[in-house]
């Protein structure tokens, strides 16, 4: 199963894992991976985040990250849920679930899927900032590195 | 041949266009970008900074061929995550 969503609301990774194993007996592990909106290294005078993205495109390059996953493990199920629009920090943005009959081939294609999901797939951060004005958050060279480890 | 073109995030804001349709003859992304850099400011400076090529909503390089009815996308590295 294969389940790739793109949305403005919030999701909830229990029912999401539930949807995913459908009562399926033969998957041994799941790993989910969750990643917040986080104001650590932001400025103090960041509010919020918006995202935008690139519709039709990021479907597709999510759907060739999951199935480079799937020639790579053995996967039972994998969901990817992507938020766009306006974030809050703490708020959730990102959720890969991954099922499988063993737990290596979920931990390994779970985080292959982010890696490739940070450097491939078109979504863009935006930081909002308090006095109304707004900058764009720069690619990090450490995110191609770490995408770049999986080409052996 | 025409093809349709789009710009996302802050290459879009730098141009302030979005999307657009364009007879060219360009016949590969790198001849596309010579030709909207013609244009001047602020298409000049805009293609000056690190862009990230999609083609028919695939990533591609500058090399690559465009076809009549394809569409172009020019953005800047992605931050998603």
């Amino acid at each position: 199963m294969k389940l790739i969503r793109i949305q403005q609301e919030d999701f909830d990774a229990s029912t999401l894992l539930t949807e995913l194993r459908s009562d399926r007996s033969d998957i041994g592990a799941s790993v989910t991976f969750i990643g917040y909106v986080r104001d650590l290294n932001l400025d103090d005078d960041v509010k919020a985040m918006r995202l935008e993205h690139y519709p039709g495109m990021t479907e597709k390059a999510l759907e060739e990250i999951i199935d480079e996953a799937g020639s790579r493990w053995k996967l039972s199920g994998t969901a990817v849920i992507h938020r766009v629009g306006e974030l809050q920090p703490a708020d959730q943005i990102v959720l890969v679930a991954v099922t499988s009959a063993h737990r290596g081939d979920a931990f390994a294609a779970c985080e292959f899927i982010m890696d490739f999901l940070k450097t491939r797939a078109p979504f863009w951060k935006k930081e909002l900032l308090q006095d109304g004005s707004s900058r764009w958050v720069e690619a990090r060279a450490s995110d191609d590195e770490a995408a770049g480890r999986w080409k052996e | 041949m025409t093809i349709r073109v789009f710009y996302f995030a802050a290459l879009a804001e730098q141009v302030d266009c979005r999307s657009e349709e364009l007879e060219t003859d360009a016949t590969s992304a790198s001849k596309l970008i010579e030709i909207l850099r013609a244009r001047g400011e602020p298409w000049r400076s805009a293609f000056d900074s690190r862009i990230q090529i999609a083609i028919n909503q695939h990533l591609a390089g500058p090399a690559d061929s465009i076809s009549d009815g394809d569409e172009v996308a020019f953005f800047p590295p992605v931050t998603g995550g």
